[in-house]
């Protein structure tokens, strides 16, 4: 479970100017951005845009563009379950469904307690250990329905999946 | 006590299993019986069903035993795992495999063999053999030796690898760069992500002796958020290579210098598309950009760019080591060396087999790979990534070769095959590719970005059955368009996966089921 700092101006700006040097910064920052806070706000978009000395509809428009770039705050936990050919070959669609009822929130969304955020992604590389997933930014394969309990029971008990 | 060294694989793949669990338990176990433990996480074989594979170092070779669950480390440990005892996950010599033992290793020699952070192991494996005759060499020369190596582009077009860095060379400019496309998003496909993994520092010898080549002094790796480990590995190997004097100025004395620096998507399949990379290698949103002009003569920042795949630059070092004629002499027709194939989806054996081009498509899916993981029959392949068609069986005779497999309107493209069961639904597998570009489209063209959405929709009508006949005229008339009138092939090749899964599986779409003769 990825614990994120409350949003503020100061530390934004911080974050840009370590990166602001960089050839071609507005990835990194936005990545850094979301890596510190758990998602980028839109406030950050004019800091972001005077620091690169950009128009903010260039910075939002990058923003907008990448899907991994969140502009609202995740769930406490994130699982994002992999949608792509290969793990459907090996009942990825099934598990889907099974985790949207099990989990209780549907693919896409996060629970409206703020608890799960459920969301596919394509291809982790695990295509050979397929259907594969990442949970809180931990990787897992060989993925099947008891995962899913496990996973659901450890949300429940306020722990991470994979936690003892 | 000493223990034998022994090896626990820490790629994604591996620790996806559960290997960290595993060496954690192993560590345990050991200091349990009073064994200081000597332990290396190496990459992986590549050997997926079998992860995690222990392997213990014996005097006959490595003794391997897979797959381990955690629960399973005290019986081995009892069962005499520091000596290469029996057990029923016992595999043996490990290099006996024959899944291993019949690939042709040469881009993926040293992957699972070493631990990837060590230039040590990675130079006592013949490492850095390459920079250094392309330093003897010089730059024109090494050029040429990568042109008639015969290499061609591993990304998916396979365009000369040698002809473009001539380009590069000879273009007029203040400043090149080299660019990885390290973007692997095609479902199916690992290649790019085992070395990052397993063998950064092939990458980095690659890159390096790139920039030598074509006198560029920086060079950047773009990678995906979906490979966090990856980022994590080459981030630390670029740092020993830095410590160590094989990045940053004047490389072994030669007066060259060369640096690099990772930087990471966030999840846009279309920024594996050269140009839209490098606008996001900018900071820009990952539109496709019309050629000319080539990043060769145009790339990053309007500076001229080589910008290859993974592991088109980790092909690089053994060509130069081994020279290109060794290289060359591995393959067939125009489809030169060796290509590392990913073996995935539903298959028994799932894993990486390099191997020279040539073997057949059947002999890959079934010998090679055993067969589904399901047990059914398999009724078809994607081969190429979500770009690339799907395969009959009655296709299994097609030789891996670019020329063969575009003559059957397939892709080989960076070498992914994913096998599906007899429980696949061909139509669903159409509109997913469509689905898929609507989700991905850059949006600059109108035939991917509205195309791809009139195509999801049309092949729902399909399959509901709502004025069927007309509605496949449109979806083929659309796959026609989509083809002719897009800027790049997320767009135009589309229809490939489509149209071959209409023309080979016609019964999925509420047709009658195509005759053998009319499936060709
Ligand atoms: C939609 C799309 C996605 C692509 N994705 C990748 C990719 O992930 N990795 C890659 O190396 N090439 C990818 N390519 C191909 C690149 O545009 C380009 O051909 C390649 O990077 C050139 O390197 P090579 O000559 O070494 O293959 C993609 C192309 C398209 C149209
Ligand atoms: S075909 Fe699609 S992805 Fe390619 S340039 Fe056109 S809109 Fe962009
Ligand atoms: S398709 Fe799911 S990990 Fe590659
Ligand atoms: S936005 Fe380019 S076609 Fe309208």
């Amino acid at each position: 479970m990825a614990v994120y700092e409350d949003w503020s101006t100061e530390r934004a700006a911080q974050v840009i100017g370590e990166l602001r040097h960089l050839e071609g910064a507005t990835m990194p920052i936005l990545h850094a951005l979301q890596e510190t806070f758990g998602f980028v706000p839109d406030p950050a978009v004019p800091l972001i845009a005077e620091s690169l000395n950009l128009s903010r509809a260039e910075v939002y428009g990058v923003l907008t563009f990448y899907h991994d770039f969140r502009r609202e705050p995740p769930g406490r936990h994130v699982v994002k379950l992999c949608a792509a050919e290969a793990c459907q070959s090996m009942g990825g669609k099934a598990l889907a469904d099974y985790a949207e009822d099990k989990l209780g929130v549907a693919m896409g969304e996060t629970s409206t307690d703020g608890a799960i955020t459920l969301e596919p992604i394509y291809c982790l590389g695990l295509c050979a250990c397929a259907p594969s997933a990442l949970v809180d930014g931990q990787l897992v394969g060989r993925l099947d329905p008891q995962a899913i309990d496990e996973m659901a029971d450890a949300f429940a008990a306020g722990k991470s999946f994979g936690d003892a | 006590m000493k223990s034998p060294r022994i090896f626990v694989p820490n790629d994604a793949t591996a620790i996806a299993c559960g290997a960290d669990r595993v060496a954690h338990k192993l560590e345990k176990g050991l200091s349990a019986r009073g064994v200081t433990a000597d332990i290396t996480r190496n990459g992986s074989r590549g050997l997926f069903w079998l992860e995690p594979l222990i392997e213990v170092e014996t005097e006959k070779g490595r003794v391997g035993y897979g797959p381990v669950t955690p629960g399973d480390v005290e019986e081995l440990l009892h069962a005499g795992l520091l000596h290469g005892g029996e057990h029923p996950l016992c595999v043996g010599l490990v290099d006996e495999i024959p899944y291993l033992k019949k690939q042709t290793r040469l881009t993926f020699a040293r992957v699972g063999i070493i631990d990837p952070l060590s230039l040590t192991d990675y130079e006592a494996h013949g490492g850095y053999r390459g920079l250094k005759r392309a330093l003897e060499l010089g730059p024109a020369a090494t050029v040429e030796e990568v042109v008639e190596s015969g290499l061609r582009g591993r990304g998916g077009a396979g365009f000369p690898t040698g002809i473009k860095w001539r380009t590069v060379a000879a273009a007029e400019a203040d400043q090149r760069y080299i660019v990885c496309n390290a973007d692997e998003g095609d479902s199916g496909t690992f290649a790019d992500r085992l070395i990052m993994e397993a063998d950064p520092f092939c990458l980095i010898e690659g890159m390096t002796i790139a920039g030598f080549a074509v006198g560029a002094t920086r060079g950047y790796v773009y990678s995906r958020s979906e490979y966090p480990l990856s980022f994590v590995v080459m981030e630390k190997a670029i740092e020993k290579a830095r410590a160590a004097g094989l990045l940053g100025k004047n490389i072994l004395g030669s007066g060259h210098d060369f640096d690099l620096e990772m930087r990471m998507g966030a999840g846009a399949y279309v920024c594996g598309e050269e140009t839209a990379l490098l606008e996001s290698l900018e900071g820009k949103r990952g539109l496709v950009r019309a050629k000319p002009p080539l990043p060769a003569h145009k790339g990053l920042f309007q500076k001229p760019t080589v910008i290859n795949n993974l592991v088109s630059l980790a092909t690089v070092p053994v060509i130069l080591d081994k020279g290109g004629s060794f290289y060359r002499d591995f393959g067939m027709g125009r489809s030169r060396g060796t290509m590392p194939i990913q073996l995935a989806g539903n298959i028994k054996y799932g894993g990486l087999f390099e191997t020279a081009f040539g073997i057949s498509l059947g002999e890959l899916v079934n010998d090679i790979g055993g067969g589904t993981a399901s047990g059914r029959p398999v009724r078809a392949v994607q081969a190429g990534g979500p770009l690339g068609a799907y395969m009959p069986v009655s296709q299994f005779d097609t030789p891996f070769d670019y020329e063969a497999f575009a003559a059957k309107d397939a892709l080989i493209g960076h070498g992914g095959i994913v096998v599906f069961d007899d429980t696949v639904d061909m139509a669903h597998m159409a509109r997913f590719a469509m689905e898929f570009c609507a989700h991905e489209s850059c949006g600059k063209c109108t035939p991917c970005r509205i195309g791809s959405t009139r195509g999801v929709e049309t092949l729902d009508k399909v399959v509901t059955g709502e004025k069927r006949e007309q509605n496949l005229v449109l979806l083929r008339d659309l796959c026609h368009t989509m083809k002719l009138g897009s800027l790049c092939a997320l767009g135009g090749f589309t229809p490939y996966p489509v149209l071959s899964a209409l023309n080979h599986f016609p019964e999925d779409f509420g047709a009658a089921p195509s005759l053998p003769a009319a499936a060709e």
